[in-house]
Formats: C-alpha cells, sequence, structure tokens
C-alpha cells in the first residue's frame, strides 16, 4: 500500500484538533492544494499498473471524500459557534409592544343578523328587504289592521306626515305585504331590518331590529311552524334541546296566533337558555289571516301558511349576555370593542355560527 | 286586567291551587304579567302602644314617642300628631313599610335631628278614612300589642295582559268563563236577581239620530232617596286590588260592576240634570268639564250626554263635573249604554284621553248586557245605600241578534295539521259560551254577543287549538332545500362590506336612523330636511339625510370620554325623502387622531386624507371594484376640506359616484366642537355598485405572467404643481402597456431646492416583456420614450 498511511492519520488529528476556521482552511490547502497530500497521491495513479490502479484509485477516492466530510462538519461546526456568538449580542426585549394598531369588530346586530341568515339558508328562505319609511296601508291596514283597531295603539308610530299617511314602519311585516304584492306564490322570506316605535327607557328603544319570516305554499300546516321555529332556536342557540312553548296570543295579521317563549334559568348570574323552569318571551307567530291574503290578492283556498316576528336585538342579548338593550346604539368605543365581532368570524354553515 | 284570586273565584268553582290557576291562564292565551301578595305588605303595621312622650328637642311641633311593639325594647319614634300621647294604643309602621296612600317607603331618618325608626299612622295614611289630623286611636287592644292591625290574609293579585281581541276578559266573569273552557273548574252561573222597581223613571231618555251617532242604546233608572257613603270593606278591598281609590258607595259599584262583569256603569246625580237626559253628536267647539279635572273641546260628531242646557259627560269614554255623584247626593241616574267601538276610539284619540270605561267600550264590550247591569248595579247601591228603584227604561235598541259562523271541522284539520273530533269541537265551544248545531261534517256555530272578534271559521279554529293546547301539534322538521338564493347582489354586498371595513380597524356601529337636524344640517347643505312629526326629542327630529351626522354626534362622545385615536363606521340607511323608497345604504366611516400615537417603535403622526383614501380603495376593491376601474377625481361635497377631499367614480368622471372621502370641513369641526380636530370621513354608496355578468363573476380571468426578467428604472421629473400625479402614472402606463407592468410615484417633493410653482416627482416603473428578456438598448429606448411622453404632455423636464 503506497498511500502514506501515517500522514494519512496525521492529518485526521489534526482536522479534529483544529481550532480557528483558519487552521482548517490551511490543512485544508495541505491536504488538497496544489502540493497537497491529495494531489500527491492522485499523481501516483498514472504510474501505476493496470491491475492495482483501480483498487488505489476508488480507495483514494473514499479517502478523499472522508477528508471533505469531516473538513465540512469542522467549517459547519466553527460558522455555528461565529454565528451564535453574534446572536448573543443581538438580544432585544421581546416583550416590548407590538406595532400599533386598531383593531376593528364586527357589531352584535349585524353578526346575529348573519348567523340568522345562515340558519334560514339550509331550510330554504331568501332574504327580503323593504323601505324604512312605509305607508300607513303597507304597516297596518293590508295587515288586517284597520283604522279604529285597538292593537294599533300598541305600537307608538313615528309619522312623517300631518294625515299620518307616512310614517317609520313598526314592524317588519310590511314587507310581507310589498314580497306578496310584487311576487308570486310560494313565498318563503326572511326580513331582518331596522324598526321603530316612538317608546324610549330602559327596555325600549325607538330604533330595534325585527326579523320578519313568512312561508306560504300549499299544505303548510302550524306544524310546519312548530318544526321551522324549533329548528331554529335549536341552530341559534347552538344547542340540542330546548324547552319550547307555544302561547296563544294576538296579532291581528295571523290566526291563530301565539307567543314562542323559552325555558331559561340563571346560574352564577348568567342566563341559561334552553333549560330551567322560568319562560322568555322571544317571538310572535302564527297562521297568515285569510285577510292578510285576500289584500294581497293571493288566492286563499290555495295557499296558506305562516309568518312570524322575531326580536333580533334581543336575541343577540340573550345569547351573548348584554344586560342593556340601549348600548346597543350608543356607539361606546369600549362596548363596541368589548361587545363586537372579529371580521374572520363569518359564521356559515359548515364551519359552525360562533368560534 | 288586574284581578285577585278570591275575587275569581266568586265566578269559577275550583279546587285548583293558586299556581295552577295562574300557569292555565298563560296557556289559554291570557298572559300573566305579574303576580302580587295583595294586602301582604300591611301585615308590617303593628298595634303599638306609646309608652312615653317627650317634646322635640328641636322642633315646637314634633314629639318623640317611646313606643312599644310587644318586643323587648321600646322604639324611638317622632311624631307630629297633636293627639300623640302616652299610654295611646295606635298602629305603627316599621321601616321598610309602604304608606298605602302615598306609596312611600319608610326608612330610618333623622327628623330635625332625632333619629325616628318607624313611624305611628294616621287613618288616611292608612287609606281607612280621610282622617288626617290625628294618628288612630285604637280602643280595647291593650291585648293585641305587637299584633298585625290587618287581619286580612295575603292574597294573590294577578295582572293578566289581556290582547286587544279579548274585550270578554276585561272582566273577571269572562276570564273565569275561559278558565272554566280548559278544564279548571266551573262557572258559577248568575244568580237570578229579582229587584223591586216600585217608582217611575222620572228623566226622559232620547238619541238623536245622526250619521256620526256613537251611542246605540241608552239603558238608565232612577234610584230615589239614597244614602251614599264609605263602601263597606268588601268593596273597597276589591277597588282597592284594582289600584283604584274607593271614592264612595255609588261610584265603587259602577266601578266593580265594570271590572267584575265588563260592563261600564255611569251614575248621575240626578238632582243637577237640567229635565231630560238627550244623547246627540257634539258640535264643533263645544266645551266640557270633565272629571279629570280638565276642560276638554270638542269637535264635530262626538257622542255627548247631555241634558236641557249643557254636555254631562263623553259618552261611554268620561262624566262630567256637573252631575258628579258627591256622598250628599240622594237621587242617581244609573246609566248602562252601549257605544259603538269606532267612534270610542275616534273621540279619546283626537282628545287623547283614556279611561278604563273607553278602554272596555273601544274593544267591544257585549251590547246585550245593558240590562244585567241597570239590575246588578242598582241592587248593590239599595243594598248599601238604601234607596227605591225605578223601572228600566232603555233608548235605541234593546237587544242586538248573535252571528252564525259554519264551521267545518276539515278546516281546522288543514291549518292546524292534527285532528279534532266533533265532540270535543262541541266541548270546547259550549263552554266559551257558543251553542252549536249540527251539519254536515261540521256546525252552524252560533257566537255569543260578547265575543266581538269571532267573525269567521279560523277565529273558531283559534279559539279551538287555543284551549286544546298547542302543545297538542306535531311538529314537522323543515326541508333542507333551497330553491332561490339567500341573498341577492346587494345583500351580498351589504354583509361583505362590514367585514371589509372592520378588518381595517374599523368598529362597527348601528345608530338611529333619525339624528338631529341641527347636526344633520352641516352635512347636507342646502338640502331640505326629512322631517318626523312626533320625534323621540328634539335632538332626534329628522330623518338622516348624511351618514355623518350620527358618526360624527358619537365620535365627539367617545373623544369627550378620552378616546381620540377612533375608527367607526356604520353601513345603513340615509333618506333625501320622506316618501317610501326615497333612501338609499350607504357605508359611512370616521377617523380621527393620530395614527401610532406613544409607540417606541413608530414615529406618531396625524390620520391624513392618503389613509382614509387607502381604506376606501381597498375597500372598494374587496367589494369587486376592479382597481382599473377606480377613477379618483377632485370633486367632492360641501362635508368636506375643500382641497383634501375628492371622489371615486366607476370607469370615468362620468362614472355612476362610488364613494366620497377625505377630510372632514373645518368650519364643521369647528361647529360641533371636536376635542380632536383631525377628522376624516367616507361615503360609498354601495347601491352604485354594478353587478358583474355572473358567469365573468363565477369564471376567473387567464393569469398572464412572465418568466422573462423584469428591470426598473427610476425617473425624477419637475414639473407644473398644478399637474395632478395620477393623471401623469396614468400617462406614463399607457404608453406602453404591454411593457410598462407598474408605475409607482415614491417620493414628491416642493421646497426650496427646485423652482417656484414646480414639484418634483420620483416615479419608479416595472419593465418586463412576454415575449422575451429586454436588453439595455430595448430599456433604454422605452426609457426614452416615457421622457419624450411625459415632456409633450405636461412640460416637466428630467431632474439630474
Amino acid at each position: 500500500m503506497s498511500i502514506e498511511n501515517l500522514k494519512e492519520k496525521e492529518f485526521l488529528i489534526k482536522i479534529n484538533e483544529a481550532k480557528t476556521l483558519a487552521e482548517i482552511e490551511s490543512l485544508k490547502s495541505e491536504i488538497f492544494g496544489k502540493n497537497g497530500l491529495m494531489t500527491h497521491e492522485f499523481k501516483k495513479l498514472g504510474s501505476l499498473p493496470e491491475e492495482k490502479r483501480k483498487d488505489f484509485a476508488k480507495k483514494l477516492n473514499e479517502l478523499k471524500s472522508n477528508f471533505i466530510n469531516l473538513i465540512d462538519d469542522k467549517i459547519f461546526e466553527f460558522e455555528n459557534k461565529e454565528i451564535e456568538n453574534k446572536l448573543k449580542q443581538e438580544k432585544v426585549d421581546i416583550t416590548l409592544p407590538i406595532r400599533p394598531h386598531q383593531r376593528g369588530k364586527i357589531h352584535p346586530v349585524s353578526q346575529v343578523i348573519d348567523e340568522i341568515s345562515s340558519i334560514f339558508s339550509e331550510i330554504g328562505f331568501s332574504v327580503a328587504e323593504g323601505p324604512d319609511v312605509e305607508t300607513e296601508y303597507n304597516n297596518f291596514t293590508a295587515l288586517n289592521t284597520p283604522d279604529h283597531h285597538p292593537a294599533r295603539d300598541m305600537h307608538d308610530t313615528f309619522y312623517l306626515d300631518k294625515n299620518k299617511r307616512l310614517l317609520l314602519r313598526t314592524h317588519t311585516s310590511p314587507v310581507q305585504i310589498r314580497t306578496m304584492m310584487s311576487q308570486k306564490p310560494p313565498f318563503k322570506i326572511i326580513v331582518p331590518g331596522r324598526t321603530y316605535r316612538c317608546d324610549s327607557d330602559q327596555t325600549h328603544a325607538p330604533m330595534f331590529h325585527q326579523l320578519e319570516g313568512l312561508h306560504i305554499d300549499k299544505n303548510i300546516t302550524m306544524g310546519h311552524l312548530k318544526g321551522c321555529l324549533n329548528h331554529f332556536i335549536k341552530e341559534f342557540f347552538e344547542i340540542k334541546n330546548v324547552k319550547m312553548r307555544f302561547r296563544p296570543s294576538h296579532f291581528p295579521f295571523t290566526e291563530p296566533s301565539a307567543e314562542v317563549d323559552i325555558g331559561y334559568k340563571i346560574e352564577n348570574g348568567r342566563i341559561v337558555v334552553g333549560e330551567g323552569d322560568k319562560w322568555l318571551e322571544i317571538l310572535g307567530c302564527g297562521m297568515v289571516h285569510p285577510n292578510v291574503l285576500k289584500n294581497v290578492k293571493v288566492n286563499n283556498k290555495k295557499y296558506k301558511g305562516f309568518a312570524f316576528g322575531i326580536g333580533i336585538d334581543r336575541l343577540a342579548m340573550l345569547k351573548y349576555g348584554i344586560n342593556d338593550l340601549r348600548a346597543f346604539f350608543e356607539t361606546d368605543y369600549r362596548w363596541l370593542s368589548h361587545f363586537g365581532f372579529d371580521p374572520l368570524d363569518v359564521p356559515t354553515n359548515y364551519r359552525g355560527l360562533s368560534k | 286586567m288586574i284581578i285577585t284570586i278570591p275575587w275569581l273565584k266568586e265566578h269559577l268553582k275550583t279546587k285548583a291551587k293558586d299556581n295552577e290557576i295562574i300557569d292555565k291562564l298563560t296557556n289559554i292565551g291570557l298572559e300573566v304579567e305579574e303576580v302580587k301578595e295583595g294586602f301582604n305588605q300591611l301585615t308590617d303595621f303593628k298595634i303599638a302602644k306609646i309608652l312615653k312622650v317627650e317634646k322635640h328637642p328641636n322642633a315646637d311641633k314634633l314629639k318623640v314617642c317611646d313606643v312599644d311593639i310587644g318586643g323587648t325594647e321600646t322604639l324611638k319614634v317622632v311624631c307630629g300628631a297633636p293627639n300623640a300621647k302616652s299610654g295611646l294604643i295606635t298602629i305603627y309602621a316599621p321601616p321598610g313599610a309602604v304608606i298605602p296612600k302615598t306609596k312611600f317607603q319608610l326608612k330610618i331618618a333623622k327628623i330635625r335631628g332625632v333619629e325616628s325608626k318607624g313611624m305611628l299612622c294616621s287613618e288616611s295614611e292608612l287609606n281607612l278614612s280621610n282622617e288626617s289630623d290625628g294618628i288612630i286611636e285604637l280602643k280595647n287592644r291593650v291585648n293585641d300589642i305587637g299584633k298585625s292591625y290587618f287581619k286580612n290574609k295575603s292574597e294573590n293579585i294577578v295582572d293578566i295582559s289581556i290582547t286587544p281581541n279579548r274585550a270578554d276578559c276585561l272582566g273577571v266573569r269572562g276570564i273565569a268563563r275561559d278558565l272554566s273552557s280548559s278544564g279548571i273548574g266551573t262557572l258559577i252561573p248568575i244568580r237570578n236577581i229579582n229587584i223591586k222597581k216600585p217608582i217611575k223613571h222620572r228623566i226622559k231618555t232620547s238619541i238623536i239620530k245622526d250619521r256620526l251617532q256613537g251611542c246605540t242604546s241608552f239603558g238608565s233608572c232612577y234610584i230615589k232617596n239614597i244614602t251614599n257613603k264609605e263602601s263597606p270593606n268588601w268593596l273597597k278591598k276589591k277597588i282597592y286590588a284594582l289600584g283604584l281609590k274607593p271614592i264612595s258607595a255609588v261610584v265603587d259599584i259602577t266601578n266593580y260592576v265594570m271590572f267584575d262583569m265588563n260592563r261600564p256603569l255611569h251614575a248621575y246625580d240626578a238632582d243637577k240634570i237640567d229635565k231630560q237626559i238627550i244623547v246627540r253628536t257634539s258640535k264643533e267647539g263645544e266645551e266640557f268639564d270633565a272629571l279629570d279635572g280638565q276642560r276638554y273641546k270638542l269637535k264635530k260628531g262626538m257622542c255627548v250626554i247631555t241634558d236641557q242646557s249643557s254636555i254631562l259627560g263623553l259618552g261611554g269614554i268620561i262624566g262630567g263635573t256637573k252631575t258628579s255623584t258627591e256622598i250628599k247626593t240622594r237621587n242617581i241616574l244609573l246609566e248602562s249604554a252601549y257605544f259603538l267601538p269606532e267612534s270610542i276610539r275616534k273621540t279619546a284619540r283626537a282628545l287623547n284621553i283614556n279611561t278604563d270605561a273607553k278602554y272596555r267600550f273601544e274593544r267591544g264590550i257585549d251590547p246585550n248586557s245593558v240590562l244585567d247591569g241597570l239590575k246588578i248595579a242598582s241592587n248593590l247601591i239599595t243594598r248599601i245605600c238604601g234607596g227605591e228603584v225605578s223601572t228600566f227604561i232603555v233608548s235605541g235598541k234593546t237587544s242586538q241578534k248573535s252571528k252564525s259562523i259554519k264551521f267545518y271541522i276539515e278546516k281546522f284539520e288543514n291549518l292546524i295539521g292534527i285532528s279534532i273530533s266533533p265532540n270535543e269541537v262541541q266541548k270546547i265551544l259550549t263552554s266559551l259560551g257558543f251553542s252549536l248545531k249540527k251539519i254536515k261534517n261540521g256546525f252552524n256555530v252560533i257566537v255569543p254577543t260578547w265575543r266581538p272578534d269571532i267573525n269567521e271559521d279560523v277565529d273558531l279554529i283559534e279559539e279551538l287549538i287555543r284551549i286544546k293546547g298547542f302543545e297538542s301539534i306535531k311538529l314537522i322538521e323543515p326541508e333542507k332545500k333551497r330553491l332561490n338564493e339567500t341573498l341577492n347582489f346587494n345583500q351580498k354586498l351589504f354583509h361583505l362590506s362590514q367585514r371589509s371595513l372592520a378588518s381595517k380597524g374599523y368598529l362597527e356601529t348601528v345608530t338611529w336612523s333619525f339624528t338631529d337636524s341641527k347636526i344633520d344640517s352641516q352635512f347636507s347643505k342646502g338640502e331640505k330636511s326629512v322631517e318626523i312629526l312626533n320625534p323621540i326629542s328634539s335632538d332626534l327630529n329628522v330623518l338622516r339625510r348624511s351618514i355623518f351626522s350620527n358618526l360624527s354626534i358619537y365620535l365627539k362622545k367617545n373623544q369627550d370620554r378620552g378616546y381620540l385615536d377612533l375608527s367607526l363606521f356604520e353601513v345603513g340607511p340615509i333618506f333625501f325623502g320622506k316618501n317610501p323608497g326615497e333612501q338609499r345604504i350607504v357605508i359611512g366611516g370616521m377617523r380621527s387622531g393620530k395614527v401610532g400615537r406613544k409607540s417606541w417603535l413608530e414615529k406618531e403622526r396625524k390620520v391624513d386624507v392618503f389613509d382614509i383614501k387607502s381604506d376606501v380603495i381597498l375597500s372598494l376593491m374587496e367589494l369587486g371594484v376592479e382597481e382599473k376601474n377606480i377613477f379618483v377625481n377632485e370633486n367632492s361635497t360641501s362635508s368636506f376640506h375643500p382641497g383634501r377631499s375628492g371622489s371615486i367614480t366607476f370607469k370615468s368622471e362620468k362614472g355612476p359616484l362610488l364613494a366620497h372621502f377625505g377630510e372632514i370641513h373645518p368650519a364643521i369641526i369647528k361647529k360641533i366642537d371636536f376635542k380632536e380636530p383631525n377628522i376624516y370621513g367616507f361615503e360609498i354608496f354601495i347601491d352604485n355598485i354594478t353587478q358583474p355578468d355572473n358567469k365573468l363573476r363565477l369564471s376567473k380571468k387567464n393569469l398572464k405572467s412572465s418568466d422573462f426578467q423584469k428591470s426598473e428604472r427610476d425617473f425624477a421629473f419637475v414639473l407644473d404643481k398644478i399637474i395632478k400625479i395620477g393623471v401623469l402614472e396614468k400617462l406614463i402606463k399607457e404608453i406602453d402597456e404591454k411593457i410598462i407592468k407598474q408605475v409607482n410615484t415614491f417620493d414628491v417633493y416642493e421646497g426650496d431646492k427646485i423652482p417656484k410653482g414646480k414639484k418634483s416627482v420620483a416615479i419608479n416603473v416595472v419593465l418586463q416583456s412576454d415575449e422575451k428578456t429586454l436588453n439595455e438598448k430595448d430599456l433604454d429606448s422605452i426609457c426614452k420614450k416615457i421622457i419624450e411622453v411625459v415632456r409633450d404632455k405636461t412640460g416637466a423636464t428630467i431632474r439630474s
């Protein structure tokens, strides 16, 4: 064997013991440089007899890659050490505050309207709209509430003209009228929107939000109404079982009419919806009165159906534990930041309503 | 409607417990709003003995009494009554007690420096009589000291919310009837009263025929020689339970019959009536003094009860002072009449009067109860006050025919979704007072006259399911099938815009659709305001013409709370007329204050017009407006600083208006007096964003991206100040759209180093070909072209 075994070992030790990058670099040239060890050995190749040459070359190549690996590892080790030393000098106080920013939020009313729309979308309702200013006819008369009807007293109405023909809608129900007048049955709509009553105290705001629902088709019964609302309430409050009761009531535009209560209890000062032995009224509903269908020229022998009205603000308060209705409309920075929703928190069917 | 359970049981035979009755009421549609324990508070009032009386050290007329209330301690009570003396047995009210007359709750208080634990009561304070000169003096009660004075056991007072259709339940008996139908007891039949009518009716009554006549039936009797007095305890108790004040036996009885039977009555002092009663319609401008102390000026056509000389009352609404009964009244005329609901409602609304009688007549009482009312009331009056009753006389209609409705059972099943047996129909309706005759597949149903709300078969269906119970309806799970899109294009934009702005750091708010005209006019100069006739307050008196009105009101409020750096937005309607549909949806936003205030990282700076411009443009792009279609120009409105504002239109200056943005006009800021005056705003008119073609919307354009090397070149032009950078950028872009991929201004300088009236603009241009790598020659040639075109079109020179 003509490789200088001694030298090989000597270099292996030297590489191992090198203490600086410079030492390694000089070893590298001693091995691979013009007059280096390996260059020297490779030169021998030509003078070797044919039969030995192949074997020698193989061994040389192994040795070469062995050296290269050892040297590279060593260089990597030194470079790493150098970076580490440098990084030790670059320490920042990571607890310092982040860049100035403002977090935008979605108002709870908007969030809840999105949630509601998502639920009703799945069972085939479309969103309809109507103007905030309404005629007295659409708001009352067409809804089977003629001028002398005492039910009108229950709506403290804002008027825009002396003859009381123009008003701010007191409920979203006139959109029922507008939709049925302008389209053909069947109807399956929800109407979220602003509504107005001139009433203002701790629990009443002069403006609030309602969700109207209307489903008119052949063969719709009160069983469908019950199923629809039961589905909605379960989905909205994101609970499997809801204690719910239908209680007879009166609205001029539905017959029979009912109010729906859900069970609740107070636990640790917070309201728990769906169970417990207290009842909370959350919506009004009923089968559309034949007179209403007559007024919008829908054949009431062929078509019938149900309607309902839900207080959106009230639902938001219940679901998200908000106590004060009036604060919804007071634009207090602190309130909006606290009760508002992240803009990325979009309610959807597949992902669920809330985070 | 207020009832007490014992009162209810005068009409309903039942063994049900109070809470069962209360639950049942709600279940059949008579919603119980509140259950109060009546008289319970009165158990606080104790029989007490004054042990010692001393003069109050600081007041001549006050005394300090040592009072024994049966316990181990004696209490010091300050008292002003002249008759307070040692040894007197009287009634003591402890702190916490509510004085029945004043409804005032007692507290331990210092009276002229001396602490008083409670109070000694007069009869008047306990509503026992009008005696208020001194405290009550009890005799022979030495052994009762410490006991409650009032023996009444607590009885539940139930407040029921009666829906406007259920006039019949505005009397205790009607409620009892409904309960009996629900199976909770049986209705006790009315005892037949045989009343002697020994004398003649002395006062002639008549109803004048008139198109507007609101009275169809006027029944009355004359009662002679009564002794009007304080009501007996059983009656007073009922009157108190109703929340009313006992007045005299005659008045209390008429009230009692009204609440018991839903039969309003009125008693006149017959001696004050001038000869006869004439029921007529009023003339325009007639005046009348009512029992509520008001003088009303009447309009033409209101139903009035008059005598020969003047108006005695507004029929069915309120009586007058002229013929009001008093304790000394000897002879009365008792009225039991029927007034038409519409007439009552019209009059009461015009005069703004609300009374218990009006409330009942307007909903519709039983027109056939005229004689029953006279019978029951005159019987009670003679029992309590003595006297003799005349024959009953009715002017007008004596009775009204009942309605009849054909009812087919199948209709119930079709509407409700469950079946009902003919037997059940018969049982429920009969118990509610209907009479039924069988016909094929149903019944002919006669409606009792006390149910004016029942007009057609669907009303009967409601009665049936109400009593049968909604819980018997089987629910049908909804089908998960969608026929139409949930949201249309504009609705999608509405929801998207909220998320778009909130993701830029804006807080969404929802404010009233109305606002303060003083603020609104600032933002809608020269436009007519849309006034509300009956606003909730004078600072919410118009529908908002601008989205900025409320935003600035609330921005100011937040600034006043110390929050200066704010971004708020609202998506909602603004109004440009008072007709339905004269409104549009606007996204409005406002930003105030600074960016990076008190940051260790960033240099703080004021929010500026380019912050607001970025927000608007990015939002428009997120709402689907392509960048190339966003046309920015200088036009804006008087709401903005004329030099720091602009508009965005679609494609060109003449395109649909998409937005305004800029600094809010300093004059407005001064007027509203903001604490932090650096305020910017924008309005985006989403209704003007056009819906893209559905196919284009769904399939995206092919992506063209070049793999050849891109190069950048910077240019520095010196040009006239008036030349718009936007125009300059556009000019350069259009030189060769295939190669000039991007044009971006990265510096603008005006100042000493360049000539007056000029500005220096540094522009970076990105060059890239889709066909080859551009060589130096290509690049030089395009750069040369850029310089030439800019120079020719704007007169700019290149800055070296």
